[in-house]
């Protein structure tokens, strides 16, 4: 399996919504402790390493922490 | 200048006490084949390993006993059978705690729960819980009982080792005792002087990795309690006596608890009896009646030397790598270091093996600790977040542990030790049995497997073994000095036998080799590649 880079949602502004609907009323801890969990549960769902690692890579841009 | 004698540990049992050696009285440096220093548990068994291959030996060690303190408790189904072939796995066993069970709470609530479930036919359990001076004493009187038939094999309490100075041709000790110094000639040194090794810093070598910054309190405590033998783990205890906390059973009614004090600690406050107390009652209520029995304070560190063989100097156990006592990888890889060393000490001692052959000690057991620093590591970082980011995930994934299965094998409390396998290592031979199983693939210790009334590790005689299966065992003979074996079996399908050696093929010869790892395995081997694989075995390729 290789990482998707092209776009692949449907409804990206329907996604967007998602996430940010998910934070609505949070704190900034709640929200960080809220894409953790779902950071995990995103990485389960794709279950391969490699993957995760490329999305690492684009996740993290040219390298610049 | 040398230091006086002065025992820098209180002893627990007087094992060895000190007696005068003729060779104190040599005017020349008696010289010996091989002199071990340290008497701990990886010592022990290097000195006890390499007797029963008939080496004479003699074991240094400048206390006279084992020291108090439970310290190691999980001893793993390896090192039963490691124990098992040198006389004493029984002992263990029969004294040992056997357990399969770990709960994992957080707070209140258990997040998961695994066990261990053996998988028959083995002659041991994955783990049994025993105290460390129970493992020492039982090598010591095993050494004792060789001894008496015979076995030239020695330990000298009371002698610390102070200096040395390795030639070409052997190795010089300095050693002081209560009567005063005198030294000793080896032809190789095992050094197994623990994590401080006074060896390792005499000869200037690094001992580098990190160290954790937590500490951990051990309070052994005699009760009798009613709380099942199994191992539980806390994240955040609702009891708030540590950041985690472990309870483990041991044998004569002693738990193991742990807890984790963070690193800004108040050391001697804390190792107070009342102090420690405190967090004990906190965990166990107030109607609970028990006793300290050994309290300790220690931090975790994980590194290693960059080799283990330096000439004729060669480190094991805790002289060479250290982990953190989460997954009990501290003397369990130390006894499989032992036993690698032992067989290849003796067939260079023998002189039908060279360099290349004790070299691989280097090569595999390094190997291996850096699999243990790898796992240890990583249970640390789980347990001690090093950083923001490292935290939110560990919460995230105790948070999500107890609702949803994906997340609970990502909760590490410690991933307990398992034998290293030698993938890769140079002087491993072929994998050519199509379909054989990946758990007896060159490199890989034999899985053990029920054999009529016995097992077939008992069947394997200490050197090299040719293991045909469904087949008759090839005619081929190790070379001159090499202790070789053919050994015959058959089995049907669905025995543990052909599970473990077979899988989907119809026949197998494995060529093993001492230690009990897999050199190499042929569904239709010729008599010249086998002899090729032996060689290669030992180093000797030719
Ligand atoms: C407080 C504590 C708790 C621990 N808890 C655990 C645990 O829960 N689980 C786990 O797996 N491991 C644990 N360990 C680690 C475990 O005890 C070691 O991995 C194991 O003892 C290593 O065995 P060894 O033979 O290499 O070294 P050691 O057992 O340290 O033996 C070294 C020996 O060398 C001797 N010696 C030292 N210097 C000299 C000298 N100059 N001359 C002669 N002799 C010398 C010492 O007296 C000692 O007898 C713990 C250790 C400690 C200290």
């Amino acid at each position: 399996m290789t990482l998707t880079t092209a776009p692949n949602l449907p409804d990206p502004d329907g996604v967007y919504a998602a996430l940010i609907d998910a934070h609505e009323g949070l704190t900034k801890a709640e929200s960080d402790a809220l894409n953790a969990r779902l950071i995990l549960v995103l990485a389960n769902h794709i279950g391969d390493l490699d993957v995760l690692r490329a999305a690492l890579e684009v996740a993290r841009g040219d390298g610049t922490p | 200048m040398t230091a006086p004698m002065r025992p820098r540990y209180e002893l627990a049992e007087r094992l060895y006490p000190y007696a005068r050696s003729p060779d104190q009285d040599q005017a020349e440096p008696a010289r010996h084949p091989v002199v071990v220093v340290g008497a701990g548990p990886v010592g022990l068994a290097t000195a006890l390993d390499l007797a029963l291959r008939g080496q004479r030996v003699v074991v240094l060690d400048d206390h006279e006993g084992v020291g108090q303190g439970s310290r190691a408790i999980c001893f793993s189904k390896r090192s039963l059978e490691i124990a098992h072939r040198l006389g004493c796995g029984e002992a263990m066993h029969a004294k040992g705690v056997v357990w399969q069970r770990g709960r994992v709470f957080r707070d209140r609530d258990e997040i998961y729960a695994f066990d261990l479930q053996p998988e028959g036919g083995h002659r041991f359990p994955p783990f049994v819980n025993l105290q460390q001076p129970y493992v020492e004493r039982f090598l010591v009187e095993r050494i004792a009982a060789v001894r008496a038939e015979g076995a030239e094999v020695e330990i000298r309490g009371a002698n610390r080792v102070d200096d040395l100075a390795q030639a070409a041709d052997g190795v010089t000790l300095d050693i002081t005792t209560p009567d005063g110094p005198y030294r000793l000639r080896a032809d190789y040194v095992v050094a197994c002087d623990g994590a401080r090794s006074p060896i390792r810093e005499r000869m200037g070598l690094t001992f580098e990795g990190r160290v954790f910054e937590d500490n951990f309190l051990i309070a052994d405590v005699r009760m009798t309690a009613d709380f099942p033998t199994e191992r539980w783990f806390w994240f955040e205890p609702w009891f708030k006596s540590g950041a985690s906390a472990l309870l483990h059973k041991q044998p004569d009614d002693i738990w193991r608890i742990d807890f984790q004090l963070g690193w800004d600690i108040d050391r001697e406050a804390e190792l107070r009896p009342a102090a420690v107390r405190a967090r004990v009652d906190a965990m166990l209520g107030p109607d609970v009646d028990y006793a300290l029995d050994w309290t300790s304070i220690y931090t975790f560190q994980c590194r290693r030397m960059a080799r283990f063989r330096h000439g004729r100097v060669l480190f094991a156990g805790d002289s060479a790598h250290q982990v953190s006592p989460f997954g009990a990888r501290g003397a369990n890889s130390g006894l499989q270091d032992a036993e690698n060393l032992a067989w290849k000490l003796d067939l260079v001692l023998r002189g039908v093996a060279g360099e290349t052959l004790l070299d691989s000690y280097d090569t595999e057991r390094g190997a291996a600790a850096d699999e243990n620093i790898l796992n240890s590591t990583r249970s640390t970082d789980f347990l001690t977040p090093k950083s923001e980011a490292s935290r939110l995930f560990r919460d995230a994934v105790l948070d999500l542990a107890e609702g949803h299965a994906f997340a609970r094998p990502l909760v590490n409390s410690g991933r307990l030790s398992v034998p290293a396998v030698y993938d890769d290592a140079p002087l491993v031979g072929p994998d050519a049995l199509p379909g054989g199983p990946a758990a007896s693939r060159p490199g890989a210790p034999c899985p053990d497997a029920p054999l009529g009334q016995g097992f077939l590790l008992d069947r394997l005689g200490g050197g090299f073994a040719l293991l045909a299966l469904n087949c008759t065992p090839p005619s081929v003979d190790g070379p001159e000095g090499v202790p070789f074996e053919r050994i015959g079996l058959t089995c049907e399908r669905d025995d543990p036998l052909a599970r473990r050696y077979l899988g989907d093929a119809a026949r197998a010869v494995y060529l093993l080799r001492p230690d009990q790892h897999v050199a190499a395995r042929w569904g239709d081997p010729t008599p010249a590649g086998i002899g090729r694989a032996l060689r290669h075995a030992l180093g000797t390729t030719a």
